[in-house]
């Protein structure tokens, strides 16, 4: 009857409404500093994505080789490559493809994941446990390797890649939303719901489903800051984006071998770009998790 | 030294929420002398835990205290730094919390946790270590070296209490505080439990804060007591006087609320107090108790009434001398009371048993339980913890599959053990009012869809018939409209059970199975709730399965008893002759257990030990381990059968039935 606990809790305030209770956890996010950081590079960065290529001053693939490996100047601010391309026009319109491959494949790991989780958690007994022994296996398999191996024997394509990617992400998902799952299906609703004759699908897509979908939330943004990173790796092995993309992981692996040259603007640049929109995303993930669970 | 172990003066308790402050305890002022034991009673949301947080300087991050003074033992708590204020904790204050589990260090050892505070005092090890056996000991832990090497999992809820009691008694604390002790407890691990806070009382002199909704234990342990109300302290006396002759409205309200004997559902409505508490943080500028009061004038609604001194005791109410005379708010019965029929049960169980496998072994958490529920009837079901009473409830809904050779049947149809196999009709008559309405309504849907999908499912209903069942349903259970579109976050715990209530009828159900719908309820919310279920089973004709544990509650609404025991039905019959014919030893046992308002205890009868496990419950009868009237060999051999000792009301006891009658009065 008391709210007596060893420690005491924050005390909040009584009678909200669902509109006013969205407009809270909004408010609470858009006045986290982290999230707004986060928010700003990925926005800018997609931003990139979608105009960037009616925006930049050359043509991010047009070769001009008679002014290869310029240092950063006034006409070339990022300075030029092997080929004589603007490295600053291929770094603004680079993130057209990673930022639609990894979203893409997140996206998809998650779908696949929420429904494996939600079916290992709700039936429990023997599909459970069938479940959790492939998901466990799966999960000892290295994803970069596993992603080679597909890639090779299913050739490289960006839909590959999607697929390879949100195959290695669903085990992981799955099993952050079973945990939830397995917590939500003792609390009482769901023995109400089989009181009035509820199927299963229904007790898990509408019963179980939004009173998980915080983690998942987590779970899925966190997500997306490693798929961006193993597109970019895949690149740079030469199994990801095809030339003659400007991405970044690719520009990196073609160019690394003039760092030594002193050529370092080649590389820079490129670098710095895919450690942003990692960082940009793992920002707005402690964002919303500081929102959901704080 | 000083003369008041604790004086708070004019306090103000602020939480900042959302940017605004709101104020929880608006100008609080009490005092506790030396050893004496003052009680802080009100509803939920009242101020009485900030209070206690208050009085530690413990309180949650956003919360402050605004104004006043807080002394501990003479001391400003105030203006302490952080050493000070560690030092008062360890030597001054001491605190209990509702939940022992909690309070207590999971991964140490007991012995290892008490010998702590004992260190901290300067103490070497061993020598800590004795004193920790030694403390065990005084609260009445009978194998001190035994529970010391113990983890806290491994000891009851009610040793576990004794254990943190030991702790907060280790250092010999001038004031100690007990935030609802015993509220998670069985009643008779209660009333033990109190007995040694009474004793202890004594022993080591020391001041008590009591912090409890619970006014019948707070009657029994405190020389004043203080009624809040809002955070304002609207009553406060000498505790015998004060539940006697209260003077301030809401506290004879608070007072009516109670079910008591002589109130049956039959006969009359339980009074209740209108309206709802007003939301923390609001001030009014009169009495903050007008909108619920029926004595209210024009001038309670302009002008707060200050404090008023009544010789020796205290009221905040202008018309203070005439509180006794409040009108009663006592709804009139719904309707004529339908006759349980005579015709044949319209549920009967037979030989119900529940095993479940716990490693190797067998728990038998029901065992061969049988019974019937007429059509109309209450049967009430009354046991502790661990008693098989939820387990009940969930197998004849089929939410568990009970053992193969019972038999659950409605209307002379047998059901099979899962709700998969039952027939929709028989799903759609049974239904279940959960204890906590949190865990058994989705907190993600609006109440109209919680409401409105179980319209849709078990009436059949859709579009406009759906809406207007829905409006009726509402309209039936007593929840306002505009709570329709919201979350169940946002409603009060009577409101939530409020929705629970019309769902369970949305399908017009033969039988509902209530699973202490009120345990969770302050009592005024109680009554309402009660009455409601009264109401609904006047028109609808429906028959009740009444979890609870506490017996005043049970008396009101029910018209037949079980006592369950272990998964044993100990006794089962009408409900005026389970209270007043022949008892069972265990049923004399938890009618004693209750504390009493008027804090005369009659003849108390105290069970040793605790509740044995059901993984090996005693040989014999179930409850001959704890019997206070166990008659010898037999009662460790030999189960006696459930006889009738007289028309219609049976018992499971070896001693003749003339002589389990309980004294009269």
């Amino acid at each position: 009857m008391s709210d007596a606990s060893a420690a005491p809790r924050p005390v909040s305030a009584p009678e909200t409404t669902v509109a006013q209770e969205r407009r809270e956890r909004a408010g609470q996010l858009l006045s986290s500093p982290t999230f707004l950081t986060g928010a700003a590079i990925v926005v800018f960065w997609a931003a990139c994505a979608i105009f960037g290529h009616a925006l930049v001053p050359y043509d991010p693939l047009a070769d001009d080789m008679l002014n290869t490996l310029l240092p950063p100047s006034r006409e070339h601010p990022f300075g030029t490559d092997q080929l004589g391309r603007d490295v600053f026009s291929r770094v603004i319109t680079g993130s057209r493809d990673i930022l639609t491959v990894a979203p893409l494949a997140t996206l998809l790991g998650t779908l696949g994941g929420t429904v494996l989780g939600l079916a290992m958690g709700y039936s429990r007994g023997i599909v459970d446990e069938v479940l959790s022994r492939i998901v466990d296996a799966l999960l000892a398999l290295p994803t970069v390797i596993v992603a080679l191996l597909a890639l090779v024997a299913l050739g490289t394509s960006k839909i590959t890649v999607v697929l390879v990617i949100a195959f290695g992400f669903t085990p992981i998902i799955a099993r952050t939303v079973r945990a939830a799952v397995l917590a939500e299906r003792e609390l009482d609703y769901v023995a109400a719901a089989k009181l009035r004759l509820e199927g299963p699908l229904h007790i898990m897509f509408v019963e179980i489903l939004p009173n998980v979908a915080p983690p998942i939330l987590v779970e899925t943004t966190v997500r997306l800051g490693y798929a961006i990173f193993t597109v970019a790796t895949l690149s740079f092995i030469g199994f990801g984006i095809q030339p003659p993309s400007p991405d970044w992981g690719l520009s990196i692996s073609a160019n690394y071998g003039l760092i030594g040259g002193g050529y370092w603007w080649t590389v820079l640049f490129d670098g710095l770009a895919i450690a942003s929109l990692v960082i940009g995303v793992n920002l707005i993930a402690d964002g919303i998790e500081g929102v959901v669970n704080g | 030294m000083a003369e008041n172990a604790l004086a708070f003066s004019s306090v103000d308790v602020a939480y900042r929420i959302r940017g605004t402050a709101r104020k929880v305890l608006r100008g609080l002022s009490f005092h506790i002398k030396r050893g004496e034991a003052y009680g802080l009673v009100g509803e939920s949301g009242c101020g009485k835990s900030t209070a206690a947080f208050a009085a530690v300087r413990y309180l949650p991050r956003n919360g402050e205290v605004a104004a006043g003074r807080i002394e501990v033992n003479g001391q400003d708590l105030m203006s302490m730094g952080a050493r000070e204020l560690r030092s008062l904790r360890q030597t001054t204050v001491a605190m209990v919390y509702q939940d022992p589990s909690r309070a207590l260090n999971p991964s140490m050892r007991i012995g290892r946790q008490i010998a702590e505070i004992f260190e901290l005092g300067g103490l070497a090890r061993g020598q800590a270590m004795s004193r920790s056996a030694e403390m065990l000991d005084r609260v009445r832990i009978s194998d001190p070296q035994r529970v010391m090497e113990r983890y806290p999992h491994q000891l009851s809820g009610g040793m576990q209490q004794r254990v943190a009691i030991a702790m907060a008694l280790a250092r010999n604390p001038a004031l100690l505080i007990l935030d609802e002790p015993t509220t998670g407890l069985d009643v008779t691990v209660e009333a033990e439990v109190l007995d040694l806070i009474e004793k202890l009382r004594f022993e080591f002199d020391t001041a008590i804060l009591f912090i409890s909704h619970n006014l019948a234990i707070v009657a029994r342990l405190c020389e004043r007591t203080g009624v809040l109300y809002a955070g304002r302290l609207v009553e406060e006396g000498p505790t015998l006087r004060l539940f006697e002759s209260p003077r301030h409205p809401y506290t004879v309200g608070l007072l009516r609320c109670l079910p008591r004997p002589e109130r049956r559902k039959s006969v009359a409505r339980l009074d209740t107090i209108p309206g709802f508490p007003p939301a923390p943080g609001a001030a009014p500028p009169g009495c903050i108790f007008t909108a619920r009061c029926a004595l209210a004038t024009e001038r309670c609604r302009l002008e707060e009434p200050a404090l008023i001194d009544i010789g020796g005791r205290f009221s905040r109410c202008h018309y203070h001398a005439l509180a006794g005379d409040l009108p009663r708010i006592e709804p009139a019965l719904a309707a004529a009371p339908a006759e349980a029929t005579a015709g044949g049960p319209i549920l009967r169980i037979e030989n119900l048993s529940k095993t479940y496998r716990v490693g190797d072994h067998a728990l038998a958490a029901l065992r061969d339980v049988s019974l019937d529920l007429l059509q109309g009837e209450t049967l009430g079901l009354v046991g502790e913890s661990g008693s098989g009473k939820t387990t009940l409830a969930r197998s004849l809904l089929g939410l568990t599959a009970a053992d193969p050779q019972s038999r659950i049947s409605m209307n002379g149809r047998t059901l099979p053990p899962r709700i998969g196999g039952r027939a929709p009709e028989d799903v759609k008559a049974l239904q279940i009012v959960f204890q906590n309405p949190d865990s058994a309504l989705n907190r993600s849907h609006a109440v109209r869809r919680l409401i409105g999908r179980a319209i849709a499912k078990l009436a059949g209903l859709g579009g406009a018939a759906l809406q207007e069942r829905l409006l009726a349903l509402t309209r039936s259970v007593q929840l306002p409209d505009r709570y329709l579109p919201q979350k169940p976050r946002a409603l009060s715990g009577g409101l939530k059970q409020r929705v629970a209530i019309a769902r369970a009828f949305a399908g017009e159900p033969k039988v509902v199975v209530c699973d202490e719908p009120t345990s969770a309820l302050d009592v005024s919310v109680q009554a309402a709730i009660l009455n409601l279920l009264a109401d609904l089973q006047m028109t609808e004709a429906v028959s009740y399965i009444f979890i609870s544990h506490d017996l005043s509650v049970v008396r009101y609404l029910a018209d037949r008893i079980a006592v369950l025991y272990l998964g044993r039905i100990v006794e089962i019959g009408p409900a005026e002759r389970v209270f007043h014919g022949p008892q069972h030893p265990y049923t004399a046992a938890l009618l004693s257990a209750v504390p009493d308002i008027a804090g005369s205890q009659g003849r108390r009868i105290r069970l040793q030990g605790e509740i044995p496990s059901a993984l090996k419950p005693p040989a014999g009868c179930v409850f001959q381990s704890r019997c206070p009237r166990k008659i010898g060999r037999i009662c460790e051999t030999e189960e006696p059968p459930l006889s009738e000792a007289e028309a219609r009301h049976a018992i499971r006891c070896h001693i003749p039935p003339d002589e389990l009658m309980p004294p009269a009065k």
